[in-house]
C-alpha cells in the first residue's frame, strides 16, 4: 500500500495554472437567487454590445441557498402593504434595520413571483370555494388576483422541488450560456491602480482544470451568499454537512467586499434558527400551517408560561409575533433549567385538523407535511425515517442550531449599500459617486452586492434577493452607461494575482513529502484543520453553542488573540487538489467574516439580540445608547479595521 | 455516508464529456475516479444531503446513506423524477413503506421564452423593472413618512 503522503482527490493541483485573462464590463460574481435575478433582468437594460459575465463556483442549476428546492416562498406581499411589511422586519430585527432598502424590495419582491410561476414554479392556490390546490392543478394565475395558499402573513406554498432549476434556466437563457462560467470560484477582489476606491476585477480559479481567471470589470456584483460552518455545529461527525443553512456558503461576500475597502453594517447580526433538532428540516409550515405548538417536557407552552420575559424587551416582545431572537430566549430558558427536550407537538396538531376531514383530505395533509421536508431539506426526512417517526404519532425534538450569518433570511448581516433613487430616502442612505446614486452600490465605486450580501435587511427571502438582483441590474446597468469610459487597470499584475491565488498549493507541493501522511505535517495546515480550528475559537469564546451563546469583552479578547494566530496560519494553508484549494479559500473566507462579526459584537456594548447571542458584561438592550447602526471599514492601502456608530433613521411611522 | 455510489450501476457516465454528478454538486464533493470509471462522494461532511446527484444520476446509482453521528441504520429516502414531478419512496426502519409524488414544474423543461427575456427596457432612469415598465405599474411610496 503506498503512503498517504500525496495529494488526495481526483484533480491534481499543479504549479503552473493557465492563466486566462478576461475583460468584461459587468461581472456577476456568484449564480444564486440574487445573482439568477441580475442575470434575468441586466441586458434589458445594459447598452446594446455590452459585455456581461457570470461566475459560479458550482453548476447554475443547483447553486446557491435554493439549490435543493424551497417548499414555500416566504415573502410574497400580495394584499399587504410595503409599509406593513417594513414594520414586521423592523421588529423581527429588534428595531435597527434599513427601511428604504425593505421598502423597495417589498414594493418590487411579488413581480418576481409573478416570474417563477410564468416560468413554470408550481403555486398553491385558494379558490373561490375556500378549497386549496397544489401548482399543477389549472388554477389561474397569481398576477390576475388569484390567492396563493399563504401559510403565514407572508409566506406562500408551493412545490418547489425545481425552484432553483427553474430560475437558473430562465438567467441563462437571458444571459446567454456562453456568458457563464461555472466551477469558476472567485477568491478576491481587485481594486483600480489610478482610480482610488473604484473596483476593477476579480481573480479565481477553476474547480475542475488548473487555470486562473484574471478578470477586468468596469462594474461588477458581488452576491455569493452567506456564511455556513463558521461555528461548531451541534453535529460534528457526518452532520457537520446537515447544516441548516447551505454548507458552501462560505462567507465569501462579506470576506471579498471588505478586504476592498466596502463598508459592513450590523455584522454582529447572526441567525439562530429554531429547528428540527439535528436534521434541522422546516418549522414554518407546522407553526404556521398546521397550527402546532411545542412545549417543554411537562407539556407546558413556554411561550405562554414565559410570556412575562418578553415584557422586558419593549416593543419587540410586545408584537403580536414576538421578534425571533426573543422567541430563542424563552425557549433557552426552559433548556437551561432542565424542562427539555422541547417537543414540536406533531400528532396533536395533525388531530385537530384531521377531525373534520375524509381520510383522503387526511392523507392529503400528511403528503403536505412530508412535502414541507423533502421540498428543502430531505436529511430531515431521513432522520425520521431512520427513527421512526411518523409525525401522526410521535411528535419531535426542537432545537436552536448553531449560529448562521446571513442578510436574506431573518438576519441581516452585510453590506452597507445605496438606497433607491427616491425623494423619501434620506440623503444619509445614498452614496453618491459623480454626483449620482446607484441603488445597491457598496462603498466601493462600482461594486454592488444584493441577497446575503446586502446588510440591515432581512427578510428578503428567495424571491426578494431575487427581486433585489434584478433591480441592482438596472443600476448597475446605469452606472455602466454613465462611467462607459473607465478603463479598469489592476493594481497587481496577472502573475502577482495567479501565485496569490496557487499559493496553497505552492506550500503544499513544496512540503508534502516531508512527513509519510499528507495531513499531519508541520509546515502547514489543510483546510480541513483550519475550518476545525476556528470553530473551535468561534464556539468556545464567540456566543457558540459551548456557552450557550455568551460573551463577554474578555472572551471576545481570547478570541481574537486565537484569530490572530490563525491568521497567521492561513498563509500556510495547503492543497494537494482543486478541491482541497477550494476548501482553503472558502476557509479564508469563513475567517475574515467571523472576525468581523466579533469585531461588532465587541464594539456594540448591548446584548441586542436575546437568544441569538448575549454580553455576559451588557445584558440588557440599550435603546438609549445602542439604537444605531453598527458599522466598519477596512483600509486597503493601511491595512486598518475601524468601526463606528451610524444614525438609524426612522422612515415608516410605528 | 451522506450521498453513495452503488459500483455495479454506476457506468461513470461512460467517460463522457460530463460526469453528472460530478457537474451538479453544489458542494464539489461528487468526483470520477478515472480509473475505475465510478464517481464517489470525496468529502461526506461537506455534503448536505440536497441529492442533487441522487435525482441526477441516468443510471439511479446513487443513494444516500443518512448521517451516522445522527441516524439510526436502515431508513430510506429515495426520489425517482420525471419531467414534471418526483416520486419519493420512504423506508422507515421499522419497515414501514410511504409514498408521496409531487410535481414540480407546470412547463415542459428548456421552454423559459427568451424572446420575452431579450425584451429591451425604456426608461433607464427609472426605478421600474423592465416588466414593472411593460405592464406600466405605478411604484407604490410609503404610506406616510415617520416625522413629516
Amino acid at each position: 500500500m503506498a503512503l498517504p503522503n500525496k495529494p488526495a482527490g481526483e484533480l491534481p493541483a499543479t504549479l503552473d495554472p493557465a492563466i486566462v485573462e478576461l475583460d468584461t464590463d459587468i461581472l456577476i460574481v456568484g449564480g444564486g437567487m440574487a445573482a439568477c435575478g441580475t442575470a434575468y433582468e441586466i441586458k434589458k437594460w445594459a447598452p446594446e454590445g455590452t459585455k456581461i459575465l457570470l461566475t459560479d463556483k458550482a453548476a447554475l442549476e443547483r447553486s446557491g441557498a435554493v439549490a435543493q428546492g424551497l417548499s414555500a416562498i416566504n415573502t410574497y406581499l400580495g394584499e399587504n402593504t410595503p409599509d406593513d411589511y417594513v414594520r414586521m422586519i423592523r421588529n423581527d430585527l429588534m428595531g435597527i434595520v434599513r427601511e428604504d432598502l425593505i421598502f423597495d424590495c417589498g414594493r418590487h419582491v411579488d413581480r418576481s413571483v409573478y416570474l417563477f410561476e410564468e416560468w413554470g414554479l408550481p403555486i398553491w392556490k385558494t379558490l373561490e370555494d375556500g378549497k386549496t390546490v397544489d401548482g399543477a392543478q389549472g388554477a389561474p394565475i397569481l398576477k390576475i388576483g388569484t390567492k396563493p395558499v399563504r401559510s403565514g402573513r407572508w409566506q406562500i406554498m408551493i412545490n418547489g422541488e425545481s425552484y432553483k432549476r427553474i430560475v437558473a434556466e430562465a438567467a441563462k437563457a437571458a444571459l446567454g450560456s456562453e456568458n457563464i462560467i461555472e466551477r469558476c470560484f472567485i477568491v478576491k477582489l481587485v481594486l483600480d491602480k489610478n482610480e482610488p476606491n473604484r473596483i476593477a476585477g476579480a481573480v479565481g480559479f477553476s474547480v475542475r482544470e488548473n487555470k486562473v481567471y484574471v478578470i477586468k470589470a468596469n462594474a461588477m456584483l458581488v452576491a455569493c451568499g452567506g456564511a455556513v460552518n463558521v461555528f461548531r455545529p451541534r453535529s460534528t461527525g457526518e452532520g457537520m454537512g446537515r447544516c441548516w443553512y447551505p454548507v458552501w456558503n462560505a462567507g465569501s461576500t462579506y470576506t471579498m467586499c471588505q478586504e476592498v475597502g466596502a463598508e459592513m453594517t450590523m455584522m454582529e447580526n447572526r441567525f439562530v434558527p429554531a429547528r428540527f433538532k439535528d436534521g434541522y428540516g422546516p418549522v414554518g409550515a407546522w407553526f404556521l400551517l398546521f397550527k402546532a405548538k411545542a412545549t417543554n417536557t411537562l407539556g407546558e407552552n413556554y411561550m405562554a408560561t414565559n410570556a412575562e420575559m418578553l415584557k422586558q424587551y419593549p416593543p419587540y416582545g410586545l408584537a403580536k409575533v414576538p421578534a425571533s431572537c426573543l422567541r430563542n430566549h424563552l425557549m433557552l430558558k426552559e433548556m437551561r433549567e432542565g424542562r427539555g427536550p422541547i417537543y414540536m407537538d406533531t400528532p396533536t396538531a395533525l388531530k385537530n385538523l384531521s377531525a373534520n376531514m375524509t381520510p383522503k383530505e387526511v392523507k392529503h395533509l400528511l403528503a403536505e407535511a412530508w412535502e414541507d421536508f423533502l421540498d428543502m431539506s430531505v436529511g430531515q426526512a431521513g432522520l425520521w425515517a431512520g427513527t421512526n417517526t411518523e409525525p401522526e404519532k410521535v411528535g419531535s425534538e426542537i432545537m436552536p442550531t448553531e449560529p448562521y450569518l446571513l442578510g436574506s433570511h431573518s438576519g441581516c448581516c452585510g453590506i452597507w449599500v445605496a438606497g433607491p433613487n427616491e425623494d423619501w430616502v434620506p440623503d444619509a442612505y445614498k452614496i453618491p459617486y459623480k454626483g449620482k446614486n446607484y441603488k445597491g452600490m457598496t462603498t466601493v465605486n462600482g461594486l454592488f452586492t444584493a441577497g446575503d450580501g446586502t446588510g440591515a435587511s432581512g427578510h428578503k427571502f428567495s424571491s426578494g434577493s431575487h427581486a433585489e438582483g434584478r433591480q441592482v441590474a438596472k443600476s448597475m446597468s446605469r452606472f455602466f452607461t454613465d462611467n462607459k469610459d473607465f478603463k479598469p487597470t489592476l493594481n497587481q499584475s496577472a502573475k502577482e494575482l495567479a501565485d496569490i491565488v496557487y499559493k496553497p498549493v505552492k506550500t503544499f507541493m513544496e512540503h508534502y513529502q516531508k512527513s509519510t501522511a499528507a495531513d499531519v505535517n508541520p509546515n502547514y495546515i489543510k483546510p480541513a484543520g483550519f475550518q476545525r480550528r476556528l470553530m473551535k475559537i468561534t464556539d468556545e469564546y464567540g456566543a457558540g453553542i459551548a456557552t450557550s451563546y455568551v460573551t463577554s469583552k474578555a472572551m471576545l479578547d481570547r478570541a481574537f488573540s486565537l484569530l490572530g494566530m490563525l491568521r497567521e496560519d492561513s498563509e500556510k494553508m495547503a492543497a494537494g487538489d482543486l478541491h482541497e484549494l477550494l476548501r482553503a479559500w472558502e476557509n479564508y473566507h469563513r475567517l475574515g467574516t467571523v472576525e468581523s462579526h466579533l469585531r461588532h459584537i465587541l464594539f456594540r456594548e448591548e446584548s441586542r439580540y436575546p437568544g441569538f447571542y448575549y454580553r455576559s458584561d451588557f445584558d440588557l438592550v440599550d435603546e438609549k445608547n445602542w439604537k444605531c447602526f453598527v458599522n466598519s471599514k477596512y483600509d486597503p492601502a493601511k491595512k486598518e479595521w475601524s468601526v463606528f456608530k451610524k444614525d438609524y433613521i426612522q422612515i415608516i411611522p410605528d | 455516508m451522506p450521498s453513495f455510489v452503488d459500483p455495479a450501476k454506476c457506468d461513470g457516465c461512460k467517460g463522457g464529456e460530463k460526469t453528472a454528478c460530478m457537474y451538479i454538486c453544489p458542494s464539489d464533493l461528487m468526483v470520477l475516479n478515472v480509473e475505475a470509471m465510478k464517481a464517489y462522494n470525496q468529502e461526506p461532511d461537506q455534503c448536505w444531503e440536497c441529492y442533487s446527484c441522487v435525482k441526477i444520476c441516468p443510471q439511479g446509482a446513487i443513494s444516500v446513506r443518512p448521517y451516522s453521528d445522527i441516524v439510526p441504520l436502515g431508513g430510506i429516502v429515495q426520489p425517482m423524477m420525471s419531467s414534471d414531478s418526483i416520486m419519493w419512496t420512504i423506508q422507515f426502519r421499522n419497515g414501514n413503506l410511504q409514498r408521496f409524488k409531487f410535481p414540480i414544474r407546470t412547463t415542459p423543461e428548456g421552454s423559459i421564452d427568451p424572446k420575452n427575456a431579450a425584451h429591451k427596457g425604456k426608461d433607464l432612469a427609472s426605478e421600474r423593472l423592465s416588466d414593472e415598465e411593460v405592464d406600466n405599474v405605478t411604484l407604490k411610496r410609503p404610506i406616510a413618512i415617520h416625522g413629516k
